[in-house]
């Protein structure tokens, strides 16, 4: 199991910070997004990849209206 | 023309800062954005979430001007370390608007995770401009820790109260070393030339600008405002006194028969 921005998310087979966001249907390729796997930001060129520990949580942000 | 704002060896014809939260549609942000001559804008960095309509980010490149992630809703260094860090991977910008909030009824600074989080990001190698406290003894402390600017509130944010404490603004102003930005509390025009008439170099704005009636027009009275401000600080306003004193000549006053 898997937390993706909180969810609870099967991914099988060791899956890469790409699979990840393929699995909640997030192209790795979209621009202005980041990526944080236990509080640690994860830079882009590691998506393809750094694979993501079961239990693991993963962050998937982007920037929206505030301040 | 007045001098252009100058943070972290970078200059801006304009000194209006603008926030955009709080807008119903991101049609009324482009207009305001045009209307407030802005040339920084703020976001926040929130989890993706496939089914949002349109992006802030897409309004902001069309017209033309530069993001300011901030950290919004963020409650400790930790916290508002790595958001910065992830808005610097997600924008490519080093610049940060730090927030660290201590509590969520007055959405005041927490002065010692903000000062934490300053020099963590500083030596990271952010340009830090952090949301503080109007106290001036914090705001030297975040100078002393190398950030680029301090951005003392006025009143608590979206309160729109204005500029509660105008001795301590004058006190950091006095003190400081780096760009002074109002940031939080105005609630219309005639706050923002205050802060300007008080020394600041900058105003910062969003809901007396997004949550106005209009806001597009409240965007541009707020660019006036600040403009006329600077002028009036560069004038020099008259010393305020406790009786009146006449400006037409006591001499040669008429004197009419009974």
């Amino acid at each position: 199991m898997i937390y993706v921005n909180g969810q609870p998310t099967e991914i099988p087979d060791a899956p890469t910070i790409d699979d990840v966001l393929r699995s909640v249907d997030i192209d790795p390729a979209t621009a202005g997004i980041a990526v944080a796997v236990d509080a640690e930001v994860a830079r882009r060129g590691v998506w393809p990849t750094r694979t993501v520990p079961d239990g693991a949580r993963v962050e998937i942000v982007r920037a929206v209206q505030g301040g | 023309m007045t001098a252009p704002l100058s943070i972290a060896g970078r200059e801006f014809g304009s000194r209006l800062l603008l926030g955009t939260g709080g807008f119903d549609r991101l049609q009324t942000l482009g207009e305001a954005i045009g209307a407030a001559h802005c040339e920084l804008v703020t976001v926040a960095m929130r989890r993706v979430d496939a089914a949002a309509p349109g992006s802030v980010l897409d309004v902001i490149s069309e017209c033309g001007v530069e993001v300011l992630p901030n950290t919004a809703g963020c409650f400790t260094a930790r916290d508002a370390v790595l958001t910065a860090q992830l808005a610097r991977e997600a924008l490519h910008t080093d610049w940060v608007k730090l927030e660290v909030i201590g509590d969520e009824r007055t959405l005041l600074p927490d002065a010692p995770e903000l000062l934490l989080a300053a020099e963590q990001l500083v030596d990271d190698g952010f340009v830090v401009l952090p949301y503080t406290n109007d106290d001036p003894v914090l705001a030297r402390r975040l100078e002393d820790a190398g950030c680029a600017v301090v951005m003392p509130l006025g009143s608590p944010i979206g309160s729109g109260m204005g500029i509660a404490n105008p001795a301590n603004l004058t006190l950091i102003v006095e003190q400081a070393g780096v760009p002074v930005i109002l940031d939080a509390g105005v609630g219309t025009a005639s706050d923002a030339a205050l802060a300007m008439e008080l020394g600041c170099d900058g105003v910062l704005c969003a809901s007396a600008i997004s949550r106005a009636a209009d806001p597009v027009a409240m965007a541009e009275a707020i660019r006036h405002a600040i403009h006329a401000g600077v002028l009036a600080r560069g004038a020099g306003r008259i010393a305020r006194r406790t009786h009146a004193r006449a400006s037409s000549p006591p001499q040669g006053v008429a004197e009419f028969a009974e």
